[in-house]
């Protein structure tokens, strides 16, 4: 560890891997094997397990995040450009493999660039001072004296190449390392990042490579891993939930080739040669389940049981002020009840995951946005040490959290064990919508007390709700797993769930939560986790339709309003930008209903999220006749910190606010006593293209003198209530439940207000 | 009960030897010619994922039984073009960069592909309405909307 050591034929072979995931499995035992045994050299307080410069001057970054799709990889290899002094185009960014990158926390929060760069960015400057170090000794010079260029370090007519100086060989450089891993992990060396004043390729609309990748069906995903031997999996969900297996008759898949039945308690998959007879096996199986009472309340009850069912935990986050004094003796108190639905991932695909579980070891290829975690989990299910476990992080079929990849992941691996060989295990469509971990329902309520001038002296806004983490937001623990808990390892929810951020003040302000109990204390397919942006949409919904109904109530424009009790300027600044890119011309909503069957209005929602900033306004147009909603137009402002990449910055936001309409308008997990009913996209619909809207306009604020904030999620949260602000400006009707179906904005506009 | 057919994928035949001509052509692909695209995403024709070309008209491979293709010539989106010859629709699709995971593309890229070649000047509305129905979950369809668009106006 201490000297510099020449790069071994193993780690060779690996990075040469890394890329290009397909590689290798031509000798897959042998090459994970060897990465196995690199696992524990790998450490955060190295600078070699950041950065590595090839012979040829290239440079490997090892970020132990992951990408869903945002380009976070381009911007991570801008970091490091720019920090070493090299173009660009020589920098690769190897993503997600624990043999090669360590445990970052995986794609979570939002925390990519805002986190998850910081210690690249110190490495590639410590990996740059270190270069200039040798070079000085070399030259016989101070390192001041020399200058830069893509990677080729000059004193006067004399030149030396960083891959002259190390290539091929680790940096033999130790950081300071904080000794957290996850999002918390911070590493650096002595060299201070340049100021953003010198950055070039910082703050450059750099273009992703990967979607040409894509475009040209050369992108291998998780479900394309195909290794020799390789069999296929199916798993065999209870019909009701909490029911266990009574028994299995083995004669109803006989004429099926060489099918095998692994059961284990609750565990239920069947494994095949061939992916259709797996298929066909699972579907045929005859399975005696427990009589098991149907868990779940009626589906038209679901809020109803959120305010009356058992409370978990609770907490007042915020407290400012007597806000309970203030609403006793208020001349007018304003309250107002908002519901959010469960909702699913809904991945374009159900999950897949490859396991091959050996004696010598065991690799794992998964689509989990914390492929350490899942290393990790899968290790403790098999009862092996974690680095045993070589987990290959493969993309998926999209990832917004904790979807249902992490259960794919445990049940491969339980599947290869049983079966001796390598096993590739993917859903079906009702598992994908049936089973994932769900998005938490939830109930707010807003309550302002106004003294005799109509001034708000009071807010106070209480959530009850399901808990976000009925599982965790990773698979590391079995317990958090449907396998571990479907073979009885136990069921521990953690009672969690959130209050809206931001700066609106008042004199008395009190933001609090409870959670309840989960709906069954055993694998259900409503068990809560993270989805995206996690219960930020539920609660700004809430706030900041209550926070519209407050500006109504005060016959105020909803914008003035807002900024009126914005005293933060950087929270000004960004409902200022959305309302003049609007063309906003200020008035009290509801105050142009249109008599015909169109009627159009908009609606502004503002939301912070860690520090990030957004302001939403939707343009919406109502069919009274049929309730539809047509999302003309959004106008969003965007305030982040640095940016690092403007279009991908754009794009990530035209994708959040897509996302969020469809949650907005669409999306709403059913169920019955049973199960879940949404089983595919006819019975679960999303946005379709012809609902989208004409346009978005998006307004980026750029701030270099604050860090770079996250921006992966933060403007899906202000969107439904942007769309139901704008829905009441239409109609002068307040729609408090979610989502706005057409169904339910028929009924709601057909009474008289 | 083994049979054995032949397909045409790509300008090439395949001989398949099946127990089952009732498969989906979607697993003869994947499969039993390790062929990448087209993707499984629900099985139901619902997504799109899983589109390829018969005969150059765009259809869901994962409710094509293997028996029903015949002789039909089976293009994939590896098929339509590369990165030295792209078709103008993956030109486009990289000019825009328009996708987010990108498993979606295939349905989009495919149909799109067979909506322009019978109206290679489709206005926006029949992009939209040629286009319903397909899936992206990740948000990506105000860029691919470009992308087609640019195609369509080029």
């Amino acid at each position: 560890m201490n000297q510099t050591t020449p790069i071994s034929l193993s780690r060779r072979g690996l990075l040469a891997a890394g890329g290009a995931l397909v590689v290798g499995f031509a000798a897959p035992r042998c090459a994970t094997a060897q990465a196995a045994a690199k696992l524990a050299a790998r450490t955060p307080d190295r600078l070699s397990s950041w950065l590595a410069v090839q012979q040829n001057g290239d440079v490997i970054a090892y970020f132990g995040k992951i990408d869903v799709g945002q380009g976070v990889e381009v911007a991570i290899a801008q970091i490091v450009a720019e920090e070493l002094d090299v173009d660009f185009a020589r920098v690769r960014v190897v993503m997600g493999d624990t043999a090669l990158t360590v445990n970052q926390g995986g794609a979570s929060g939002s925390t990519g660039i805002e986190l998850g760069a910081v210690p690249l960015r110190f490495a590639a400057a410590e990996a740059r001072r270190t270069l200039l170090n040798m070079a000085a000794a070399a030259f016989g010079v101070p390192a001041a004296n020399l200058i830069v260029t893509n990677g080729i370090i000059a004193s006067g007519d004399r030149r030396v190449s960083y891959g002259d100086l190390i290539g091929g060989r680790d940096f033999d450089v130790a950081l300071q390392w904080n000794s957290v891993l996850g999002n918390g992990l911070t590493a650096r060396g002595v060299a201070q990042p340049k100021p953003p004043s010198q950055y070039r390729l910082v703050g450059q609309s750099i273009r992703r490579d990967d979607v040409a990748r894509k475009v040209f069906a050369e992108r291998v995903y998780v479900s394309d891993i195909r290794v020799p031997g390789m069999l296929h999996g199916r798993m065999i969900r209870p019909p009701v939930a909490g029911a266990t297996v009574v028994s299995v008759d083995a004669a109803s898949i006989a004429h099926l080739k060489g099918v095998q039945i692994v059961k284990n308690g609750g565990f239920l998959g069947v494994i095949a040669p061939k992916e259709w007879d797996a298929i066909r096996a699972s579907q045929t199986l005859a399975v005696t389940w427990s009589d098991t009472k149907p868990p779940f309340p009626p589906f038209e009850h679901l809020h109803a049981h959120i305010r009356t069912a058992k409370i978990q935990g609770g907490k007042t986050e915020f407290n400012e002020g007597d806000a309970p004094a203030a609403l006793a003796r208020a001349a007018q108190v304003i309250t107002a009840d908002y519901e959010w639905p469960f909702q699913s991932h809904a991945c374009m695909a159900p999950a897949c995951a490859v396991a091959d579980v050996r004696a010598d070891g065991v690799t794992l290829w998964t689509g989990t946005q914390k492929p350490h975690y899942a290393q990790a989990g899968v290790a403790a299910i098999l009862g092996r040490k974690p680095e045993d476990v070589h987990a290959i992080w493969t993309h998926g079929p999209g990832s917004y959290g904790r979807n249902d990849s992490g259960d794919a992941a445990i049940d491969a691996a339980l599947l290869s064990k049983a079966a001796g060989a390598p096993v590739r295990v993917q859903g079906m469509r009702h598992e994908g919508h049936g089973w994932d971990p769900k998005g938490p329902a939830s109930t707010h309520v807003g309550r302002a007390a106004l003294d005799e001038g109509g001034h708000i002296v009071a807010m106070e806004f209480a959530t009850r709700a399901f808990s976000r983490t009925d599982v965790d937001s990773n698979e590391s623990n079995p317990q958090h797993s449907l396998a571990g808990q479907m073979m009885g390892l136990g069921f521990k929810p953690t009672p969690a769930f959130g209050v809206p951020e931001g700066a609106y003040k008042f004199p008395a302000k009190h933001l609090s939560w409870q959670s309840i109990v989960p709906l069954l204390d055993a694998a259900s397919p409503m068990r809560t986790s993270h989805l995206r942006d996690p219960v930020g949409p539920q609660l700004i919904f809430a706030y900041e339709s209550f926070i519209d109904e407050l500006a109504h109530a005060a016959k105020a424009d909803p914008v003035a309003f807002r900024l009126q009790h914005l005293p933060d300027e950087r929270s000004r600044a960004v409902v200022r930008a959305a309302a003049d890119t609007f063309g906003w011309q200020g008035r009290v909503a509801a105050s142009q209903i249109a008599s015909g069957n169109i009627m159009t209005g908009r609606g502004i929602a503002f939301a912070q999220r860690g520090r990030t900033l957004v302001a939403i306004i939707a343009q919406v147009a109502v069919h009274r006749d049929t309730g539809r909603i047509d999302t003309q137009r959004f106008v969003v402002a965007h305030e982040c910190g640095l940016i690092i990449n403007p279009d991908g910055l754009r794009r990530t936001i035209e994708g959040n606010i897509i996302h969020a309409t469809s949650r907005s308008l669409h999306e709403e997990v059913k169920f019955d006593s049973s199960a879940v009913t949404s089983v595919d996209w006819l019975t679960y619909p999303i946005l379709d293209v012809t609902e989208a809207p004409s346009t978005i306009d998006i307004v980026l604020i750029d701030r270099p003198d604050q860090p770079a904030l996250g921006a992966g999620e933060a403007s899906t949260r202000p969107v439904a209530a942007a769309i139901g602000n704008a829905i009441f400006d239409a109609t002068g009707v307040r729609l408090r439940k979610a989502p706005f179906t057409s169904e339910r904005v028929k009924v709601a506009i057909s009474i008289p207000v | 009960m083994s049979q054995t057919l032949t397909i045409k994928v790509d300008g090439a035949s395949h001989a398949l030897t099946l127990d089952d001509a009732d498969m989906p052509l979607l697993y003869a692909l994947r499969d039993e010619l390790g062929m990448n695209n087209p993707r499984f995403g629900c099985g139901l024709g619902q997504c799109g994922a899983c589109t390829v070309h018969l005969d150059g008209v765009a259809v869901r491979s994962c409710l094509t039984p293997i028996s029903a293709v015949g002789g039909s010539a089976i293009t994939t989106l590896a098929g339509i073009g590369t990165e030295a010859h792209p078709h103008p629709l993956q030109a486009a699709f990289v000019a825009e960069q328009a996708a987010f995971c990108g498993y979606c593309l295939n349905g989009w890229i495919m149909t799109a592909a067979a909506l322009l070649r019978d109206k290679p000047r489709a206005t926006e509305v029949e992009i939209r309405d040629g286009l319903s129905g397909l899936k992206c979950r990740c948000g990506a369809h105000m860029a691919m909307l470009r992308a087609v668009r640019r195609v369509a106006q080029a």
